[in-house]
């Protein structure tokens, strides 16, 4: 296999198709061999109406013939393959990850653009940029041998958190081929965690994004349609199989010395969801993670959550002296900034300051649910009567 | 006694493949070509590909870091080449990264454009 775009097109019909029946018949035993016989179905469809390309075909028989031939090989899925390829050193570091979210599941620049806060052009260029070394400095679609798969793992895992954000935030409700994005996610780390089956972070990654999918249902109320912060989420609207197996994929990080990233955010995430059996949110502990968390990951979305631990167990005031000390130029146009700092200025009594942060939030805020919510609450400070939101 | 003259270009002029081989065939390059092989002087040469598709590697601590793009700086001299022929980009890169530059300078990988 030497061309990206002959692998782009093979997969995609069948990819088409997963999107569309997994959701309801949820994924099969062995995606990989579903996802060719699907290929080859769709390719035998399109053939008998005359609409496919000859060299459609020769790829595919190339990918099974591939694929028959080293029986047992490491790659389950042509797309990790893929994957590993986009990650290569050799193309601008930067560009991977879109790179590969438009490889394999065929995000455009426009849609991507917005997630990687670049104008879609150039991040359009960048990426043609990037297909074009990849074909003309002839870059390997050879298996990569175990070193290399780890040094591009990084990579690799940081294109799989950003489709699920793009399919968990981007998106309103109901939209199924965003909501088919986030388990096309679950699943892509799936499988990479049973290639790498020792690679703690592909675990911790796989577990922070069940934790998110199980708790997906509680984020926007059922009866209210209102969007509910975690800490006042209905518990039995958690998906309970979801959480057992987010809780297991943990355990499996767990079970190597390394604590990067994904982990200790995964951990987090447990410590939230331990509520379900508790009642209580063990606040002191969290804090111990999100400590950790700025360590490895200082990214002013670990600092914003380290900042509300602080305000947990220390109080409102030592909240917002953490929240203060970040980055001014990190805070500008970062929402969680700003309504973690509405909350925090409000339970300190500073409400002029609360009402000024809650505007900069709402008007940094992409999900209509998460604005209405911050408008309501912006409504409780400043006049006593509940009063009726907008949307 | 053999000299190595070396063509730097705006990498404008020669965006792509297609334009570097057309203008190795035209009036100013291809003339130019012409008349070191007919002075009976040539004794080698190769155009490459822009400079967008090179990747530079350096080995420090006995490890290989890769870079996208071409080498930048001119701290250190351009003291010679090699061209091998290897099946991809990641074969010339294990042997760039075998090259004595790769650990006191840099090595620069471009793609040689084959006619």
């Amino acid at each position: 296999m030497g061309n990206l775009q002959d692998a782009e097109d093979a997969l995609s019909d069948a990819l088409v198709a997963a999107l569309d029946t997994w959701p309801r018949t949820g994924a099969p035993d062995h995606p990989d061999a579903w996802l060719l016989t699907t290929a080859r179905r769709r390719w035998t469809d399109a053939k008998r109406s005359g609409t496919v390309a000859r060299r459609h075909a020769d790829h595919l028989a190339l990918l099974e013939a591939e694929r028959s031939g080293n029986e047992g090989a490491v790659f389950r899925d042509d797309r990790l393959k893929l994957m590993f390829v986009c990650a290569h050193p050799s193309i601008d570091a930067q560009v991977r990850t879109p790179l590969i979210l438009q490889a394999v599941l065929g995000l455009d620049a426009r849609r991507m653009a917005l997630a990687f806060l670049v104008s879609p052009g150039t991040l359009g260029q960048r990426l043609t940029r990037a297909k074009h070394k990849i074909a003309t400095a002839r870059i390997s679609f050879e298996e990569p041998g175990t070193e290399v798969l780890e040094e591009r793992l990084p990579d690799v895992l940081e294109a799989i958190y950003a489709a699920y954000s793009v399919g968990f935030d981007g998106v309103p409700v109901g939209d199924q081929k965003a909501i088919g994005l986030t388990q096309e996610a679950i699943w892509l780390a799936g499988l990479i965690c049973q290639l790498m089956p020792d690679a703690a972070e592909a675990h911790g990654l796989l577990a922070l994004m069940q934790f998110s999918e199980a708790r997906r249902p509680a984020r926007i109320h059922p009866e209210t349609e209102c969007f509910t912060p975690l800490d006042q989420q209905d518990t039995d609207l958690w998906n309970r199989r979801m959480l057992d197996d987010a809780e297991r994929s943990l355990r499996r990080a767990g079970q190597s010395l390394s604590l990067g990233r994904y982990q200790l955010e995964a951990a987090i995430q447990a410590v939230h969801v331990a509520r379900r059996t508790t009642g209580l949110t063990d606040w002191s502990q969290m804090l111990l993670l999100y400590e950790g968390l700025v360590r490895v990951s200082p990214t002013v979305g670990a600092l914003t959550g380290r900042a509300v631990a602080v305000a947990e167990v220390y109080g409102a005031r030592q909240g917002l002296t953490a929240l203060d000390a970040i980055d001014v130029e990190m805070q500008t146009s970062y929402q969680s900034w700003w309504a973690v700092r509405a909350h925090l200025a409000a339970r300190a009594g500073e409400r002029g300051a609360a009402m000024e942060a809650f505007d900069r939030a709402i008007g940094l805020t992409e999900d209509a649910a998460v604005r209405a919510y911050l408008f309501d609450e912006k409504c409780k400070l400043s006049c006593r009567d509940p009063c009726l939101s907008s949307n | 006694m053999q000299y190595m003259i070396i063509n730097y270009t705006s990498p404008s002029d020669h965006a792509t493949a297609d334009s570097v081989r057309e203008a190795a065939e035209g009036a100013a390059w291809g003339g130019y070509t012409k008349a070191l092989m007919e002075a009976g002087v040539m004794v080698g040469g190769n155009a490459l590909h822009p400079s967008s598709t090179a990747t530079t590697l350096r080995v420090r601590n006995g490890a290989r870091s890769i870079q996208d793009g071409p080498y930048a700086t001119t701290k250190e001299q351009f003291g010679g080449y090699y061209i091998i022929d290897v099946p991809d980009l990641d074969a010339a890169l294990a042997w760039a990264a075998r090259n004595p530059a790769a650990s006191s300078g840099a090595v620069e990988v471009r793609p040689v454009v084959m006619r």
